[in-house]
């Protein structure tokens, strides 16, 4: 089933009804407009842009502005990406620094009052799902995107797996199928939005009953898609507090 | 083990429990979820793949030089030392509890391709989750200090975790990246990168070059005293997780950018860094690389 995915301007229009100062450039998306008496922050990526150096520190950039303004301004990180930008030149300057430096800022925004949202709306995958879309408090996801961590062809060639037999498999195994049904079921995504209703009051609910804690580990049991993982985090914990 | 042959072992030739064994006091490590409890991978056998009664991971709690400390040690010998449900889960379990415990420090001995793509969900959302967990570590002022010179390097999403840490130390052969050569070149082509050819992939990831430009904070003889000895440096002197610190990394990784963002090659910047003769830097004994690193304002610093 493949339904057609929102676009960020459809996005930007149902969240601001009364205009936005939300723009993209080279595929970043940075900006705000009103939102509950205060404003929302956005950041993100559109257009299934990978993600390099020079973008996760523009984005930390922003993030990190918004955490010196005090404001507390709840941030959605809205993503429509690629996965990391695969170069030498990436690698060679520090893309793991530089894709960590972001989810930081955006953990550290979290811990000083700002409420972190993502959403996605398109594609992600890999490293730049990871420090964008995963390092927010709650993640949604609207119907139509497709997050990934690699695609079934290359899974294929990595696993010397025919690609016919994972794609039967896929259908029954959750853990490791590509797609929003699957993520949702590991706990990654917490709800998937109504695309027809307006996003505003969507997501000023999922602020007003922000998780306390990290719950994808419970969500990923509660759905099946991710079975022991809680229980063994636990247990882990568990025996070392026991010390 | 104990006395020489224990301060010699090659990190880089060691089982993840052989490092354990040799890092900590003696008889000071206790796991957790340990073998015994045969906690294996749900998943792997619908790929008739072996299973591990570990998971390829060892998490628990130890001395180091009198201090107590937790401690996770992939191996990479084992799926690549890659992150599957268990794996990651017991990693994540061992960070939360740190966060209440609050242990000396968190060691993090990172051996691993990445993302276990069997378990890829599940792997994918665990380095997540273990990224949240360090941050509420450190913020709750325990450092988490990452030791890389294993034989799967560290890649994938063990780069993004590489870089949460608080310090990182790394030996000649701890690669870290985020795309592995076989990925950038599979995706992008040899022309981009050629990941038969050796040299230039130590150049790029490898642990001379991650030092040298400040992306580690210490660098190691290939034996687990050196890597003890760097622990213990690295503890004391851990930065804390606050907005100063991450303004200040901001600075520098964009400095970075404007200064070296033209280099094609590993030994420009180097160069550029000030090293004197850059082609020496490969063969370069310990000794001699420290004294090089010495010289280089970018290398040391508490942007992290």
């Amino acid at each position: 089933m493949t339904r057609a995915k929102t676009t960020l301007a459809e996005i930007l229009a149902s969240l601001f009804p009364g205009g936005h100062a939300v723009t993209v450039a080279n595929g970043l998306i940075a900006g705000d407009g009103p939102f509950e008496g205060g404003r929302l922050r956005v950041i993100g990526i559109d257009g299934d842009t990978p993600l390099g150096i020079e973008g996760a520190l523009a984005l930390a950039g922003h993030v990190l502005d918004a955490v010196r303004s005090g404001d507390r301004a709840p941030i959605l990180v809205a993503v429509d990406s690629d996965s990391q930008r695969m170069s030498r030149r990436d690698e060679l300057l520090g893309l793991n620094e530089c894709l960590a430096h972001l989810a930081k800022a955006l953990l550290l925004a979290d811990r000083h009052g700002h409420p972190t949202v993502g959403l996605l709306y398109g594609h992600s995958a890999a490293g730049a799902f990871i420090a964008t879309a995963l390092a927010t408090r709650v993640l949604a996801a609207l119907p139509g995107a497709n997050p990934s961590v690699m695609d079934l062809p290359s899974v294929a060639r990595v696993t010397k797996l025919p690609l016919d037999k994972l794609q039967e498999m896929a259908k029954s195994t959750q853990v490791f199928a590509p797609g929003l049904d699957n993520m949702r079921a590991a706990g990654a995504v917490h709800a998937v939005l109504d695309p027809a209703a307006p996003l505003g009051p969507q997501i000023r609910d999922l602020i007003a009953t922000l998780p306390e804690r990290d719950g994808r580990d419970r969500l990923g049991r509660e759905r099946g898609g991710r079975p022991v993982a809680e229980e063994i985090a636990a247990t882990v914990a568990g025996q070392l507090r026991g010390r | 083990m104990a006395g020489p042959d224990r301060d010699r072992l090659s990190w880089y030739e060691a089982s993840a429990r052989q490092r354990l064994d040799a890092l900590l006091d003696p008889g000071s490590f206790t796991e957790a979820l340990g073998p015994a409890e045969r906690r294996m991978s749900p998943h792997l056998p619908l790929f008739d793949l072996p299973r591990a009664f570990d998971d390829g991971i060892v998490v628990g709690a130890g001395v180091l030089d009198g201090k107590a400390v937790f401690v996770a040690a992939q191996e990479g010998r084992f799926m690549g030392g890659a992150f599957g449900e268990v794996h990651g889960a017991k990693l994540v379990g061992l960070l939360r509890a740190a966060v209440a415990a609050k242990p000396a420090a968190v060691l993090l001995l990172l051996d691993t391709g990445g993302v276990r793509l069997q378990e890829a969900n599940a792997g994918e959302t665990a380095i997540a989750e273990a990224m949240r967990a360090i941050v509420e570590a450190r913020a709750a002022g325990v450092p988490v200090v990452g030791l890389i010179g294993g034989r799967a390097g560290c890649f994938g999403g063990g780069g993004l975790i590489a870089g949460t840490c608080s310090r990182l130390a790394v030996s000649e052969g701890g690669r870290i990246s985020v795309s592995g050569p076989e990925v950038i070149e599979t995706n992008k082509g040899a022309e981009e990168f050629d990941s038969r050819d050796r040299a230039l992939v130590w150049r790029t990831m490898g642990g001379k070059h991650r030092r040298l430009i400040g992306g580690a904070d210490a660098f190691c003889a290939d034996t687990v005293a050196a890597f003890r000895e760097a622990a213990l440096r690295l503890i004391a002197d851990a930065p804390a997780f606050d907005l100063d610190t991450l303004v200040a990394e901001q600075d520098r990784l964009q400095a970075r950018l404007d200064r070296f963002g033209d280099c094609r090659d590993a030994t420009d910047i180097w160069a550029r860094l000030g090293v004197n003769d850059p082609d020496a830097v490969p063969a370069m004994d310990t000794p001699a690389f420290e004294e090089t690193v010495a010289h280089l304002r970018e290398a040391t610093h508490d942007a992290r």
